[in-house]
């Protein structure tokens, strides 16, 4: 069973759910991401999702646009991701992490020599952004021969369709995202996505990770309760960017974001 | 569309997923899944629909003022002493080039499909105002993005595009061109894809745009070919055209394909020189990639990242090129050479002072290999040269440069 499957599964038996936290690797500077890492899992979250840098974000908005520019002045790339992974898990074996980006880097890269890099850095999971299951039934395979995941994405106007091919060629979890539009937009609506987890859980078995639009504690136990985990980005990423000058200051409110997030999920608000 | 002699029929690419070999297909983030699938269905059907094809033909004769001239330079043809060019006249299209023979067509197809907003993306702003023109005559909403730096350098077309109703959103992320306008654009259709039609203006993007947009495109050459083929009875022996995303080449040479005795030349944008590595040349010095939901040469480097493209020439500004040059470059079916921004200078007085005719710094391209072709052919050969528009929106970068205030 994968990390992923493991955190899961007992987040599940302990009715509890996933936080999932997304930062930019090296943004504002490469040093700063492994100690935000391990903060972070002090302050309570299950599973981090790595985002790598490119020049070309078309799915993201403009607050983690910014942070890929941030990071990608600093040379940060693919393989110096994996470095930082890698030395994040020397010093921490159980939380998963799952790295979440665009495709150029590893088609430079090559998918082989990608899923082996992954591999040896214990990458838990891999999300494409703009690899869906058609174009990605080769990455995804060796991705799997590895124990690795292949995270799939799934809209508000993915059909059952799409859900059972999401189901068939992913693993891990699936990622949600609860509106049409780019990351860090305003505009969720709960009701929507109420209605849209009953026929994704109708479809797949895999445990659903909600994102896009969560911006606090509030929002963050709204939608908990409908997935089985919340994941938070563009909100710790606002943090960062109103930091520049003062990066320990923005580790720490998104600490206390992540800790505030994490009380509400538990104990409810 | 009437084909009234041999076109394309053995050459069949795409294949039903939109792959040209390794090239092309639908590299995009899921949100997008249905509504390029809605429009896959959509533009399927109404390929093969008389009604749809008469109304096409019907705007493309009487708006668009089609067909256009295939006019012999002979001055020009006489002056480099070599084969005969022949200028297929896309300038003397309404807006000024080729841009508008799809956004016509995608205008159509965004009509039938009930869509109320129309977006595009815009590098010289040629494709824009083409946009803006079949978004102001059927009424419907106009948002064009367009990378700061080309609104600062081609300000006359984005005022056109004003003029003409459309909202242009200057793009500030990334290196202000065309590629980040392009990344604008798919940020908005992800976030209005319900009532959104993205008219994209080259043959690249996820499938079925670059199939469909050369499609649209596809009238250059069956009219260029029906009309060389009445003149002389015999084909031509080279077909010249400049690749930035590559719409007007393409559109060029697909019909031509087939005929395996005619050289398809593209000419990319060598920007300072291909050695500087400030050029707009993927086919020529970049490597294969994914970015904006296809497969194909890009400008990257050793880590994936997209590297700044130059070009004077905003129209080639773009790191990558439609999918289908790949293939076509990769099996040796067309070959693709660049020219430098000074070359293209060349290319724009040579044509401006010999023929009368002043073209865009894109085609100026076209126009400066040719002078480096013809010379090598036979004076009973034939080159057509596509100019795909007129040079009217580079006034001011040219009277810049000669140190004229306008």
């Amino acid at each position: 069973m994968s990390r992923l499957a493991n955190t899961f599964e007992a987040l599940n038996q302990a009715g509890r759910k996933a936080l999932v936290p997304f930062i930019t690797v090296g943004d504002p500077y490469p040093e700063f991401t492994v100690p935000m890492m391990h903060a972070m899992v002090e302050a309570g979250v299950d599973v981090i999702e790595l985002g790598v840098p490119f020049s070309d974000p078309m799915a993201d908005g403009p607050v983690i646009q910014r942070a890929s520019e941030r990071a990608l002045a600093h040379k940060m790339s693919l393989r110096r991701t994996l470095g930082v992974a890698m030395e994040f898990r020397r010093t921490n074996q159980h939380t998963p992490v799952v790295l979440m980006g665009y495709l150029n880097p590893i088609e430079a890269m090559g998918y082989e020599e990608f899923a082996n890099a992954a591999a040896r850095a214990e990458i838990d999971g891999v999300l494409t952004v703009d690899l869906p299951p058609e174009e990605g039934e080769h990455c995804a395979a060796l991705l799997k021969a590895r124990d690795i995941d292949p995270i799939f994405l799934l809209a508000p106007n993915s059909s059952a369709e799409r859900i059972q091919k999401m189901d068939a060629v992913g693993s891990g979890y699936l990622y949600y995202v609860s509106l049409k539009g780019v990351t860090g937009a305003g505009h969720l609506d709960i009701d929507n996505v109420k209605a849209k987890l009953e026929q994704l859980r109708a479809n797949t078995r895999l445990p659903v990770a909600i994102g896009f639009g969560v911006k606090d504690a509030i929002t963050a136990k709204t939608i908990a309760d409908l997935g089985d985990g919340v994941v938070v980005g563009s909100a710790l990423i606002s943090k960062i960017e109103a930091n520049l000058d003062n990066p320990e200051q923005a580790k720490q409110e998104i600490i206390e974001l992540l800790a505030a997030m994490r009380h509400a999920m538990d104990n409810g608000v | 569309m009437k084909q009234l002699i041999k076109m394309t029929e053995k050459y069949t690419m795409p294949d039903a997923r939109g792959h040209f070999g390794p090239y092309g297909g639908m590299f995009v983030a899921e949100t997008l899944i249905p509504p390029i699938q809605e429009l896959n269905a959509a533009y399927q059907r109404y390929l093969d629909d008389p009604d749809f094809i008469a109304e096409l033909d019907k705007d493309l004769q009487y708006y668009v003022g089609r067909p256009s001239p295939l006019y012999h330079a002979e001055r020009w043809s006489r002056e480099l002493g070599g084969a005969q060019i022949y200028l297929k006249r896309e300038d003397l299209n309404h807006t000024g080039s080729h841009k508008i023979n799809n956004t016509v067509g995608q205008a159509l197809l965004a009509k039938r499909m009930g869509k109320t907003r129309i977006i595009a993306e815009t590098g010289a702003g040629q494709h824009g105002v083409a946009t803006a023109t079949v978004a102001a005559r059927l009424g419907l909403e106009c948002v064009v993005y367009m990378g700061a730096v080309d609104v600062a350098r081609q300000s006359l077309n984005v005022y056109r595009m004003k003029l003409l109703g459309a909202t242009v959103v200057a793009v500030e992320s990334g290196s202000k061109t065309l590629k980040d306008a392009l990344n604008e654009a798919l940020r908005d259709w992800v976030t209005n894809v319900d009532n959104t039609f993205y008219i994209i203006g080259t043959v690249a993007g996820p499938h079925p745009y670059p199939a469909m947009v050369r499609d649209f495109q596809a009238i250059i050459g069956r009219e260029a070919k029906q009309q060389y083929f009445d003149a002389t009875g015999r084909l031509p022996d080279a077909l010249v055209a400049c690749v930035g995303g590559g719409s007007n080449a393409i559109g060029l040479f697909y019909p031509f394909i087939d005929a395996s005795s005619v050289k398809l030349i593209g000419v990319e944008a060598a920007g300072d020189g291909i050695a500087t590595g400030r050029h707009s040349a993927p086919l020529s010095a970049g490597r294969p990639g994914v970015l904006h939901g296809n497969r194909t040469y890009l400008m990257a480097d050793d880590d994936g990242e997209i590297i700044e493209t130059h070009s004077i020439s905003a129209g080639l500004d773009y790191p990558g090129v439609g999918p289908e040059h790949a293939w076509l470059k990769d099996t040796g079916r067309a070959q693709y050479v660049s020219i430098t921004d000074n070359e293209a200078l060349d290319g724009f007085y040579a044509l401006t002072r010999m023929e009368g005719i002043i073209p865009a710094l894109e085609s100026s391209h076209a126009m400066a290999y040719a002078m480096k072709l013809a010379p090598t052919m036979r004076q009973d050969q034939t080159l057509i040269i596509n100019l795909s528009g007129r040079g009217d929106k580079d006034m001011q970068t040219m009277a810049k440069r000669e140190g004229i205030e306008l």
